[in-house]
């Protein structure tokens, strides 16, 4: 009998293999991509690069992924129990507010702080006055152009990244369990520590691996502030050195790195079941703020504050100068349009491809096969960029020449380029890059689903189709919904890729934003830079409104 | 239907969004009349040219603002590639795009007049548009008259200079510059000597170094000239107009040689659809009309020596460019970057 129900599903799970092997294929491509560009090379700058580049670019890297790791492990959990596990006064605001760095691209979180922390920034200049000192020279803070500075301004905004699926698991699953731990006499501290926080390790490490992949892609916030990344490196030997291959070869370094460091962590945590029981999907008490809880909140909000307000306020104020200096550029309007429309489009297509990803996992049975092709399709993530956009120009080139040729020869029309002329190669390169957020995160979300309730509508005659569209997409739509916030934010915030790749005459905030820090028209860059955060806080407001509304009718 | 609206508003927003905006996704198809420019110069700077060269002749200027990638982008492209001018900041970039077999040779007499020899390739294949200078920014309370690029590394600047990465293009050429001059061994003593005076950690931009000398972090640095034009006209606000004011800025040269310039320049692309019009704006570019906006808007030095330049970047004093040729440079320029990893300059 059981025999015959997993022939058939085999059977009926081709289509579904097939849906995965293709963005799987599609992620490969710039990858083994950047192979062919590796192989070309000789290698001859590796003995220069391990004497006198890879030690310190190495350590330099790791110092900046355990404190980002750590920093936005604590601050995303920490604040996603606070605010699920605590009442208090304004904590539907805060919950919501927490997200909002999500908005503020690293970039501008670095230069923001560098001018308010500058010796002659408003900081130092009012301490200076206070205190009674005339010059810079007689008294001045230590400068934030540091790792532990990088470490901190990362932390800051990327901390959402664990926040938020830590805050939908705290809402979804932890309430059964954790109430039992209450009435057994288990402390705040202990039910957090010892139940809340392995029970929401899955969605933890998903988050932080989501932070840390950005942070070791970053190479603005890295460049402003004087850090020695691998990707800088990456940069350095291909810009400089004029070598594509060099920098093919550390960047594929780096992947093996990356990559090793998920396979450990799935490693890890490879015999814990997390799945929990449909019944127990019901909130968890909230219980009232005492004493130094109070200090928590305090905390919380102080988080927002840096990681935001206090971002955006500096952007508000540069703007208001510009704008009474000069007025406003009429093409911010377009270039807001085509960064909404490009996000839009991307985030679409890598939500349904996620689904689908995910999906097929399940049906497959977590079949290490089907595994591994939903770990390529994240691969992209792990890829700084730029590297991703020059590792799909070859392919893009490829398959224009290819259907230029086909298309000359049976309808005598030329196909021109039409994936690198169009923004498809921008929307291509998006959704390579960040699928990895949302196959992650609905993987976490279809743990929470028990595969009961799969077996159980199948026993009802229920067919793939039906499965997914009754019960996983109802089910799974939270971490979507989350998923899509994170691709969202990140396709607008995207530089690197967009600048490389986009068509004729297309703009994006990002790229106006980059052409005038450029040349340092800093007040009318902080318009651009305003109002990416401000089209950032859209999606979150309606995410949270939306999240709200899941909360009111759990299960 | 039914599925769509228990759907969150942001779904049906994203949607409404793609359907609405789908037509303006087609990428834009080259007709005669137009050119395509792919750039690595900022946009605020050629606007000003491509509005004007677009009065003159009436050509419609496409334009994609790229950063790193560009020779890249255009050899994948192919011979279907819509670029007509690749146009591009730092000399190395320059001979990078003809190594690369993007670019194709061109013949015109306008372009030989009026750019030296030394600013433009031999082959005909790029042609420098404007250049500026690595000058140096001192504190004001400095009374630096002349001060060589060699001193820099003198022992008595200890703790008091401030510099961007070695590894930015505009420090690697000068770099490669020094090794065109003294040779790999020197070079690299003077930047050792150089790393030993810093006073943080390599970073930023060439406008912190402004910022930092008025911040009492270093004493003197070296930046482009042009940043100077950009700082004290007030085009980048007021806060950079203080820090432009608040420094000197002099003109520095090597020991027994001149200033060390550096270029932007553009090159025709190899399967330029509109090579007419290409070539129309690579004159246009070098027009007494057009050199004048670079002096005037950019604050560089014009290389249509018929220019004026703007008062800001006279005040630097007269300008005498180094003898070495920038293609002679160019060849070091791996060399300088390995050097600045194997010193550690960066660190």
């Amino acid at each position: 009998m059981r025999g015959a129900v997993y022939a058939r599903l085999t059977t009926a799970s081709i289509g579904w293999w097939l849906a995965s092997l293709l963005p799987a294929c599609l992620v490969l491509l710039p990858v083994l991509s950047l192979v062919g560009y590796a192989l070309e090379g000789s290698g001859e700058l590796w003995p220069h690069l391990r004497a006198y580049v890879l030690p310190q670019a190495l350590s330099q890297t790791l110092g900046l992924l355990v404190g980002v790791g750590c920093l936005v492990i604590v601050l995303g959990t920490g604040s996603a129990w606070l605010v699920t596990a605590y009442q208090f006064p304004g904590r539907r605001l805060l919950s919501w507010a927490l997200l909002l760095p999500l908005a503020v691209p690293s970039y501008i979180v670095a230069y923001v702080y560098l001018d308010i922390l500058h010796p002659i920034g408003p900081l130092q200049t009012g301490l200076r006055e206070l205190l009674g000192y005339s010059s810079p020279r007689e008294f001045r803070l230590p400068d934030i152009r540091s790792l532990g500075g990088c470490i901190l301004l990362l932390g800051l905004v990327l901390y959402p990244y664990v926040y938020l699926p830590a805050r939908a698991l705290f809402l979804m699953q932890a309430a059964g369990v954790l109430d039992a731990a209450r009435t057994l006499g288990a402390g705040p501290g202990r039910s957090f520590f010892h139940i809340a926080l392995p029970l929401v390790r899955p969605a933890v490490a998903v988050g932080a691996s989501l932070a840390l992949m950005e942070a070791i892609n970053d190479i603005g916030a890295a460049e402003l502030l004087g850090v020695r990344t691998l990707t800088v490196s990456v940069y350095a030997t291909w810009v400089n050195r004029s070598s594509l291959p060099g920098a093919a070869q550390i960047a594929l370094f780096m992947l093996v790195l990356v990559v090793s460091l998920m396979v450990l962590e799935r490693w890890v945590r490879r015999h814990r079941q997390y799945a929990a029981s449909a019944r127990q999907s019901r909130h968890l008490t909230a219980h009232p703020v005492r004493g130094a809880g109070w200090l928590l909140v305090a905390a919380a909000w102080l988080l927002v504050g840096l990681g935001f307000v206090l971002p955006a306020t500096h952007l508000l104020l540069s703007s208001v100068e510009r704008i009474s200096a000069m007025g406003v550029d009429a093409s911010l309007l377009d270039k807001t349009v085509n960064t909404l429309l490009f996000a839009a489009i991307a985030t679409l297509i890598a939500a349904v491809i996620a689904f689908v990803l995910a999906y097929s996992l399940r049906l497959a049975r977590a079949n290490p096969a089907m595994g591994l092709l939903v770990r390529i399709a994240g691969l992209g993530y792990a890829i700084p960029g730029t590297v991703l956009a020059i590792g799909l120009l070859g392919p893009l080139g490829w398959f224009d020449d290819w259907l230029d040729n086909r298309s000359q020869a049976l309808l005598g029309v030329s196909a021109g380029l039409a994936l690198s002329g169009t923004g498809a190669a921008l929307v291509y390169a998006y959704v390579a890059r960040f699928l990895a957020i949302g196959a992650g995160s609905l993987e976490a979300g279809f743990h929470k689903i028990p595969l009961s309730l799969d077996d159980a509508a199948r026993s009802l005659g229920r067919g793939e189709l039906a499965r997914a569209r009754l019960i996983h997409w109802p089910l799974s739509r939270p971490a979507l919904t989350a998923a899509m916030l994170l691709i969202f934010v990140d396709c607008m915030k995207e530089l690197p890729a967009t600048l490389l790749l986009r068509p004729l005459n297309v703009d994006t905030l990002a790229t106006h934003l980059y052409g005038e820090a450029s040349r340092g028209s800093y007040e009318s860059g902080a318009i651009a830079a305003l109002l990416i955060v401000l089209a950032g806080v859209l999606p979150i407001i309606l995410l949270s409104r939306y999240g709200s509304g899941a909360q009111a009718q759990p299960g | 239907m039914s599925l769509l609206s228990s759907w969150s508003p942001a779904l049906r927003g994203l949607i409404t969004l793609v359907v609405l905006g789908l037509s303006s996704l087609c990428g834009a198809v080259p007709t005669a009349g137009e050119l395509n420019l792919y750039t690595t110069r900022e946009p605020a700077l050629i606007d000003p040219l491509l509005k004007a060269f677009g009065e003159r002749t009436g050509v419609k200027v496409n334009t994609v603002f790229l950063k790193d990638g560009l020779a890249e982008r255009v050899a994948s492209e192919g011979r279907r590639s819509p670029a007509d001018v690749l146009m591009a900041v730092d000399f190395g970039n320059l001979t990078d795009l003809v190594d690369k077999g993007v670019t194709q040779s061109i013949k015109s007499p306008v372009l030989e007049q009026t750019i030296a020899a030394p600013l433009r390739d031999a082959g005909g294949h790029w042609f420098a548009l404007s250049l500026r200078a690595r000058t140096l920014y001192v504190a004001r309370e400095l009374d630096a008259k002349a001060v060589t690029y060699d001193e820099l590394a003198d022992a008595k600047w200890k703790g008091k200079v401030c510099i961007r990465s070695g590894q930015h293009p505009y420090n690697t050429a000068l770099i490669a510059h020094m090794i065109a001059k003294q040779g790999e061994a020197r070079a690299e003593q003077w930047l050792r000597g150089l790393k030993a005076n810093l006073a943080q950690k390599p970073g930023g931009g060439d406008r912190d170094v402004a910022r930092d000398i008025l911040g009492g972090i270093c004493d003197i640095g070296l930046a482009n000239s042009y940043y100077l034009g950009l700082m004290r006209s007030g085009a980048g606000g007021p806060d950079q107009q203080k820090w432009g004011e608040g420094i000197h800025a002099l003109l520095p040269v090597f020991a027994g040689g001149g200033t060390h310039v550096n270029v932007s320049g553009a090159a025709v692309a190899k399967y330029a659809p509109n090579k007419a019009n290409a070539i129309k704006l690579l004159e246009f570019l070098v027009s007494d009309e057009a050199q004048a906006i670079y002096a005037e808007a950019n604050y560089e030095y014009p290389v249509n020596g018929k220019a004026r330049l703007n008062p800001i970047i006279a005040a630097l004093g007269a300008l005498t460019v180094d003898e070495v040729p920038l293609a002679e440079i160019s060849k070091h320029r791996k060399a300088a970057s390995l050097l600045v990893d194997k010193v550690g300059f960066d660190l």
